[in-house]
């Protein structure tokens, strides 16, 4: 094998493929990057869960296949100095070098390296900036703990040319909707993805223009998802369990609305909020156009601020986590926010207004229970 | 320069066992344990039965090769607890500065109690006489300025024995002393210290405490040294705050089948979560201990950003990290559910759940513990933990 590519060039695909690269691998062989020298050169790696192949041209002047340390190739490729890197196999071991920088790496054995699957047929095909933006707002509601495997994922669901985006942790539910181009206008289908696999790859993908969605069939064995641009492409095996039914607690109706401006709210709970430790409740008074937030109790640190806000309803008194309200304060991506209330110990959804009398974009939602005291 | 202050530690003479015989008079007398079925351990063993070897903590099933004609009976927590509370309302008369360590044993600094009954040696003789004549018992007593040393002179004069150090003879009375007497010296410490040849407590003392440092660690060196130089700062403090619930059950088979199991961390996390809710607590660390056939234990726990006390919030939590073990086809012979990190419930707040009803499980878990506190454990129960003969055909 021997093939010489730009520096930039390796760099992005090992990126690409070094997030597959498993940390704490069952076999051994799972530590390596594979590097496929054809016509094309294609780097690829897998946890088993995941698998990502990145490919790019170069100057290929003997093909070949090897099996290279993934973490130490990550590592060099990003020292390089931008020149020309050509790598060489010489026996058992693959040198690399850029300018009068050289490096020898030692190959692992690449028969035991596992057939990687491929990908699902193409379903369709999304903006990238877009779906990255939607993956990106409703991970932030997903659940962290991964003794609840379920809650830690972003369920996807697609219906003709819409897909609905959620996570939730139990205590917070984030929905987005957004459209994309299926190529079977009829396709109706859902998947449970780990959030942070959705938002790597889409934080990457996102400098791309569009991206291919692929998902495996309901009747495929394994029902792996797959997203693809021209050079790059990844799959990943769905979550197991059921994402518990959401939409029935997306309420319909509300008792009292609340229009205010997304950074001033923003900066008043985390000043109001830094009297307390992360789970101590955020308490807010609505009414008559003012919001007056305090946290703090008794003869500990206490905060409070009173910002004019548009209010229309009965005045609510509501106590929040501070940190799940700024988190969907900022996941809105709009000037104001539109916060409706169904009551004190019930959810309060917020969602995103570009103008303080425009309409209410509904495409996200970020459903917020409350914190209530013992009785 | 201040007074010395007087510490007392009373510990009561084989504590279930002597409750026991007074209980089953027919037994005074005679070897007497205190433990259940063949597979639990020795709880107490009275006098008589400590003859033949038997001690606390030692499978049932070794103290009856022991000594097969001792008499074993089951222990009846009920009443000790009842005894015991007797007990520490004895100890008050004679001082607000009573620390119960467990059920048969307390600190107690009578300092400021001197003027009104007299000395150290002669308060622990009238506490001595007034557990004796109310509740039949006898208990041991050391007296010494630190709890430190009061714990060790009442281990000492056991039983029935008083043991006062007076402050200048502290150090004559611990130097000799195995290493394993201090506090806080467990196997592995001990191990350790005999590995570096330090036997005696004067041993330690002796050590450089930079040697003592890099072979135990900062802190337990320091502790260990300055123990060991009888100096223990400790106050004696009243009604010290519990620090944990928990319940645990060696079981009379080892249990392999995973419903069973589960149910008997739902009887354990239901037993445990019940005291806390009784004290109005809520904890924050949840854990669970294992113990295998081969009496090897795991250990794991959970800490959650807010404190909770439902049954069912807390048994998912034990449910989980049982599966966190990843056991299969393990057979267990002991299960435990500790509750930790505890907090007062008033002023507590709750993160509510999405579709969580307004009148919910927390509602139900109240009107179930006082159905528990009118008619009994038995009366309300998880569906899971009701026996299958239990349920009429209709």
């Amino acid at each position: 094998m021997k093939f010489t590519v730009d520096s930039s060039t390796l760099t992005d695909s090992v990126n690409w493929v070094s997030r597959s690269l498993s940390t704490r691998p069952i076999m051994t062989a799972l530590l390596g990057i594979v590097i496929d020298a054809n016509s094309d050169v294609t780097l690829s790696a897998s946890d088993l869960e995941t698998s990502a192949k990145s490919s790019f041209n170069a100057e290929v002047k003997e093909k070949g296949r090897v099996l290279v340390p993934g973490r130490l190739l990550a590592e060099i490729s990003r020292a390089l100095p931008n020149k020309p890197v050509s790598f060489n196999l010489d026996g058992t071991r693959v040198l690399v070098t850029a300018g009068s920088a050289k490096f020898t790496l030692p190959t692992l054995p690449i028969n035991e390296y596992p057939n990687l699957p491929t990908l699902p047929e193409t379903s369709g095909a999304i903006a990238s900036d877009l779906f990255a933006a939607a993956v990106n707002q409703v991970a932030v509601a997903a659940g962290r703990d991964d003794s609840l495997p379920t809650l830690t994922g972003i369920h996807v669901d697609i219906s003709r040319d819409t897909i609905t985006l959620a996570a939730t942790d139990r205590y917070r539910l984030a929905v987005r909707e957004i459209n994309w181009n299926p190529n079977n206008p009829d396709l109706a289908t859902t998947a449970l993805l780990r959030a942070r696999t959705l938002a790597d790859a889409a934080k990457t993908i996102a400098s791309t223009k569009n991206i291919s969605f692929a998902i495996a069939p309901v009747t495929a064995n394994e029902r792996l998802v797959g997203f693809s641009t021209e050079s790059k492409s990844m799959t990943s095996r769905q979550l197991d369990g059921t994402f518990p039914p959401y939409r029935h607690l997306l309420p319909n109706e509300s008792i009292a609305t609340a229009v205010i401006e997304v950074s001033a709210l923003l900066d008043s709970v985390r000043r109001v909020a830094l009297v307390t430790d992360k789970t101590v409740p955020l308490r807010l008074k609505f009414s008559n156009n003012t919001l007056h937030l305090e946290a703090g109790a008794g003869d500990e640190a206490q905060a409070t601020e009173e910002i004019q806000i548009s209010y229309t309803g009965e005045p609510i008194d509501i106590a929040f986590n501070p940190t799940f309200l700024a988190d969907g304060l900022n996941a809105l991506g709009t000037t104001y926010v539109n916060i409706a209330f169904t009551g004190s110990n019930k959810p309060a959804v917020l969602s995103g207004k570009n103008k303080i009398d425009g309409e209410i974009d509904s495409s996200y939602r970020y459903l917020l229970m409350p914190m209530r005291y013992a009785s | 320069m201040p007074e010395h202050s007087t510490i007392l530690h009373v510990d009561m003479d084989a504590f279930f066992a002597s409750v026991s015989e007074l209980d089953y008079p027919q037994y005074k007398g005679k070897a007497l344990v205190v433990g259940a079925g063949a597979r639990g351990v020795v709880l107490s063993a009275n006098y008589e039965a400590r003859r033949f070897g038997i001690r606390a903590a030692m499978p049932v099933a070794r103290a009856q090769r022991m000594a097969p004609n001792a008499i074993f009976i089951p222990p009846n927590h009920e009443r000790y607890s009842e005894v015991s509370r007797k007990v520490m309302e004895i100890f008050l008369e004679f001082t607000p500065y009573v620390e119960p360590l467990s059920l048969d044993e307390a600190f107690l600094d009578v300092t400021g109690s001197k003027r009104l009954f007299g000395t150290g040696r002669e308060i622990a003789e009238l506490i001595r006489k007034r557990v004796f004549e109310q509740e039949k018992i006898t208990c041991s007593v050391g007296i010494a300025s630190t709890k430190f040393i009061a714990k060790l002179a009442s281990g000492r004069c056991k039983p029935n024995g008083v043991l006062e150090i007076a402050p200048d003879r502290v150090l004559t009375f611990l130097h000799p002393l195995p290493v394993s007497e201090i506090w806080g010296v467990g196997p592995k410490t001990n191990e350790e210290l005999q590995r570096l040849g330090l036997r005696t407590v004067a041993d330690i003392a002796n050590t450089p405490l930079e040697t003592l440092k890099r072979a135990l660690g900062e802190s337990a060196g320091v502790s260990l040294y300055e123990l060991a130089w009888a100096r223990d700062y400790r106050e004696v403090v009243p009604d010290a705050p519990e620090k944990s619930i928990s319940a645990a059950e060696t079981f009379s088979y080892d249990l392999e089948d995973q419903d069973e199991i589960f149910r008997e961390l739902l009887r354990l996390t239901e037993r445990a979560s019940h005291r806390l809710r009784k004290k109005e607590l809520l904890c924050k660390t949840i854990s669970i201990k294992v113990r295998f056939s081969d009496f090897s234990n795991l250990t794991r726990s959970k800490t959650l950003p807010l404190g909770i006390s439902s049954t069912h919030e807390i048994y998912d939590i034990s449910k989980e990290l049982y599966r966190s073990l990843k056991l299969a086809g393990s057979r267990i012979r002991l299960l435990g559910v500790a509750l930790e990190n505890l907090t007062d419930q008033t002023g507590a707040v709750y993160q509510l759940e999405l579709g969580e009803r307004e009148v919910g499980w927390r509602q139900a878990q109240d009107a179930v513990d006082r159905a528990i506190e009118r008619f009994g454990r038995d009366s309300v129960r998880p569906a899971r933990l009701v026996d299958g003969s239990e349920i009429e055909e209709t």
